[in-house]
Formats: C-alpha cells, sequence, structure tokens
C-alpha cells in the first residue's frame, strides 16, 4: 500500500467535510504539522472541531485556521498564547472545551487504544468533574473520563519510512504519539523521509499501522514562542 | 523586611531532597531551579515530555525541539529522556514525582489551591496543573502573601474555581512558611521572614492556622 504522497493538499484529499472532528499533535508551537495546517486552511473546510492541547499564536499553527474562522470547538488545555481565540471566545464564535492536559493526553491514548473510558483522580473537586461518574477505588474518588476519537489526525514527527514508521525528536514529540492513534485516518508529516529499513526498528515511536498517508513536510519553520538565552558565565 | 522572589525560591529548595524528581511551574517556582544545593541529585520534570532539565541554551545550543512546559527554550543534560505527554502525565498521576512546587492565586485552609481560572476575564486554560496538585506526593505553592489589592490570598475558603481540592502540604509566601502534616490537620505557621511579626502574618491572613 502506498502511503507516501507528494504534496499536504493530496494526502489530505478526500478526507476533509465541514463539520469534522481533527487531532492536531504539537505542545504550543512545538511539534505541530505545519504543512498540514496550512493545506487544511486551504482547503477551506469549516466548522472544524479541534482535539489540541494549545490553540497556536495569532499567525501560526492553529491561530492559522482561527484567522479565517474554519473552527468551531476547541477541546484543550491551555489556550493563553492567542489573542485572536480570546476575541472569538468571548464574542461566543468559538466553543470551548478545557481538558486538564494528563486527561486530555489519556483520552486520546485511550480512544486509540479501544478503551471506551477511564478513572482518575484529576479534577476531583473541581468544575472539571461536574456532571462526570464519580466512584471509589481503594477509599480515593475518581472521575469517569471517556476516550476521544477523531476523523482525522495529524502529526509531525522527525523521520518516517514508507511504511509509516515514525520517530519524533526530543519535546516534539510530546502528544503526536497518541493523535497519531487517535484517528480514523492518520496523516503524517516528516522532517526527513528515509528509505524503509532505515529506521532502527527498536526506536519507532509509531508504528505504521497507525499512519495511512506521509507526507514530507514542506514548512519546517518550527518556530520558538520564548527563545531564552543563558547569560555568559 | 519580607523576602524577595528569590528568597522565597531558596526558602523552597530546603525542601528538596536527593533523588527527588520535581517538577516546577510557570514564574517564581521556576527560581527553584537556581538554588538547588551544591552536589544534591535533584531530577527536573516538564509535562511537555522531558525528564531531566538543564539550563537555558546558550544562543549557539538553542533547539526548537527542546523547551519547556512555559514554551521557553531549555537544554538537556547527560541522563535528559524524553517521552510522549501521556507517558509524562503517567509520571504525574501516578504518583512518581516527589515534588511540584507551583504558584497560586489561592489556597484554603483545608489545602484547597485556585491558581487557573477568574470567572468573567479570559480563561487560559488548566494546562497540566489539575494533573500536579492530583498526583504529585508533596505540593508547595510559592506566592504573595496577599493580592495587588491588598486581599488575602491565604483563605478560609477560595473564592474562584479550584484546581485541586486538600491537595496543598506547604505554603512559601513572601512573609512566612505554613506547612501541614498528611493533608489532615491544620497549616502551622512555622518561619516568618526576618522581621515579619507574628501580628503582622495574622492580619494578612484570613485562614485558620496553628502557630
Amino acid at each position: 500500500m502506498k502511503k507516501i504522497y507528494d504534496e499536504a493538499a493530496q494526502a489530505l484529499e478526500g478526507l476533509l467535510f465541514d463539520g469534522m472532528t481533527i487531532a492536531a499533535g504539537g505542545f504550543g508551537l512545538c511539534g505541530i504539522p505545519e504543512t498540514l495546517i496550512a493545506a487544511i486552511r486551504d482547503s477551506g473546510v469549516r466548522d472544524l472541531t479541534f482535539i489540541s492541547n494549545n490553540a497556536g499564536v495569532d499567525d501560526f499553527g492553529l491561530g492559522l485556521l482561527l484567522q479565517t474562522r474554519q473552527v468551531r470547538k476547541m477541546i484543550s488545555s491551555y489556550v493563553g498564547e492567542n489573542k485572536e481565540f480570546e476575541r472569538q471566545y468571548l464574542s461566543g464564535e468559538l466553543e470551548l472545551e478545557f481538558n486538564p492536559q494528563g486527561t486530555l493526553a489519556e483520552r486520546i491514548r485511550a480512544g486509540g487504544a479501544g478503551i471506551a473510558g477511564f478513572y482518575t483522580r484529576t479534577g476531583i473537586g473541581t468544575i472539571v468533574a461536574d456532571g462526570k461518574e464519580e466512584k471509589l477505588f481503594n477509599g480515593e474518588r475518581y472521575i469517569l473520563e471517556t476516550g476521544l476519537v477523531a476523523d482525522l489526525a495529524i502529526v509531525k514527527a522527525w523521520r518516517g519510512d514508507g511504511r509509516g514508521n515514525l520517530v519524533y525528536r526530543k519535546t516534539a514529540r510530546n502528544f503526536n504519539p497518541m493523535v497519531a492513534t487517535c484517528g480514523r485516518v492518520t496523516v503524517a508529516e516528516v522532517e526527513e523521509l528515509v528509505p524503509t529499513g532505515t529506521l532502527e526498528p527498536d526506536h519507532i515511536h509509531s508504528a505504521g499501522i497507525f499512519v495511512q498517508r506521509l507526507i514530507l513536510s514542506s514548512q519546517n519553520e518550527k518556530r520558538i514562542e520564548k527563545r531564552i538565552i543563558r547569560k555568559a558565565a | 523586611m519580607p523576602w524577595d522572589r528569590n528568597a522565597m525560591a531558596a526558602r523552597a529548595s530546603l525542601e528538596l531532597r536527593d533523588g527527588f524528581y520535581v517538577n516546577l511551574g510557570i514564574g517564581i517556582p521556576t527560581l527553584v531551579a537556581d538554588n538547588v544545593p551544591a552536589g544534591m541529585d535533584v531530577t527536573l520534570q516538564s509535562e511537555n515530555g522531558m525528564l531531566g532539565l538543564g539550563p537555558y541554551p546558550t544562543e549557539a545550543e538553542v533547539d526548537a525541539d527542546v523547551i519547556n512546559a512555559g514554551k521557553e527554550t531549555i537544554t538537556e543534560l547527560p541522563g535528559t529522556s524524553y517521552v510522549s505527554s501521556a507517558d509524562s502525565f503517567g509520571m504525574i498521576r501516578g504518583g512518581h514525582m516527589d515534588l511540584s512546587v507551583l504558584g497560586a492565586m489561592e489556597v484554603a485552609e483545608n489545602g484547597d489551591i485556585a491558581n487557573w481560572m477568574i470567572p468573567g476575564k479570559m480563561v487560559k486554560g488548566m494546562g497540566g496543573a489539575m494533573d500536579l496538585v492530583a498526583g504529585v506526593k508533596k505540593i508547595i505553592v510559592l506566592m504573595d502573601h496577599v493580592s495587588r489589592d491588598g486581599s488575602a490570598k491565604f483563605r478560609k475558603a477560595c473564592t474562584l474555581p479550584l484546581t485541586g481540592s486538600n491537595v496543598v502540604d506547604m505554603i512559601i509566601t513572601d512573609l512566612a512558611v505554613f506547612s501541614r502534616e498528611g493533608r489532615t490537620g491544620p497549616f502551622c505557621l512555622i518561619e516568618r521572614a526576618p522581621g515579619v511579626e507574628p501580628a503582622h502574618v495574622r492580619a494578612a491572613t484570613e485562614a485558620h492556622y496553628e502557630e
């Protein structure tokens, strides 16, 4: 099965529809699928629900899709770096569902692993627990959280091969491995496309079964949000 | 004289122990990293998936793929490991982390903490704070004793939406240190900043505490 596509628009062909749910990897602007986000913007698809830890910044990452009003709802843990997000949310144009970050990661992992729900202590006694089933285990209170599945998952990896095997790099891994599992279809963009057989099988982070389509990313700006430099000793 | 930010961070660093795995929140807690006692083996964790944080990079060391949870550039150390967000929160939620130092808007006398949301203002999100307070063995709050308008931040009950309920073990402010054992009894005032009188602390605190 051919998984490698020449460009992002081709790799997304037939997968996009208005009202769909898309899960995207990345933490802040680190490890975000820049090329695929731009292609989704260019496709004009609308009323999107995004499962993503963050919402990008005004002019980069998922912020691009907010500018064009293609996003209806975000499922995130932190959206504090985005003024356009704030404006749309406060004016009621944008829905928002906050999840604790670990709960979000686990919901995505669970969805991809066929787990319908799990119990966690995170959020007990807070508004996150409102309306959720609570259960005692060994005398401790837990709440039920559900798995998340997306119509499409988009991830960014460092290296990938024609089988769809992926290796991420350093903290750019973050949500990407779980996101890769939670899509009915998963499209990956990689900084380096390597010949099948060159990735060390023991060191693959996402096995090819989770990735249906793959492109060499054409955008690798990898913008840094907070560039902090150590003073010379 | 009340403690300044650095003195508060230095006081928090006295709670570090050899071998500890520690998560530091954004803001004043970050300064604790500069106060790890020489020779003590403390591993800093960042919830975006890094265990073993080094110092900020030099210009030449900057790597867009190496950031901390505050989205700041950072460096790795010999022995650093990278994990996914799910595994990172497995460390946190699973009780493997020894200590988390966090900021707060309010702490209540029963150990409740509020540090993520002010209703009516823009809500940025809780990020990893709810997971940290739910899963890390010891929670230290570093905060100013009173808010900018002068109202007490250590209160009988939190007025803001909670981050966690009965999860705080120690509070370090610019005026004093409060501690409790086992999350059962009341907080005790165990230390005051130099020259800060007990009556000053009392007047600036709404919560009940033992002296």
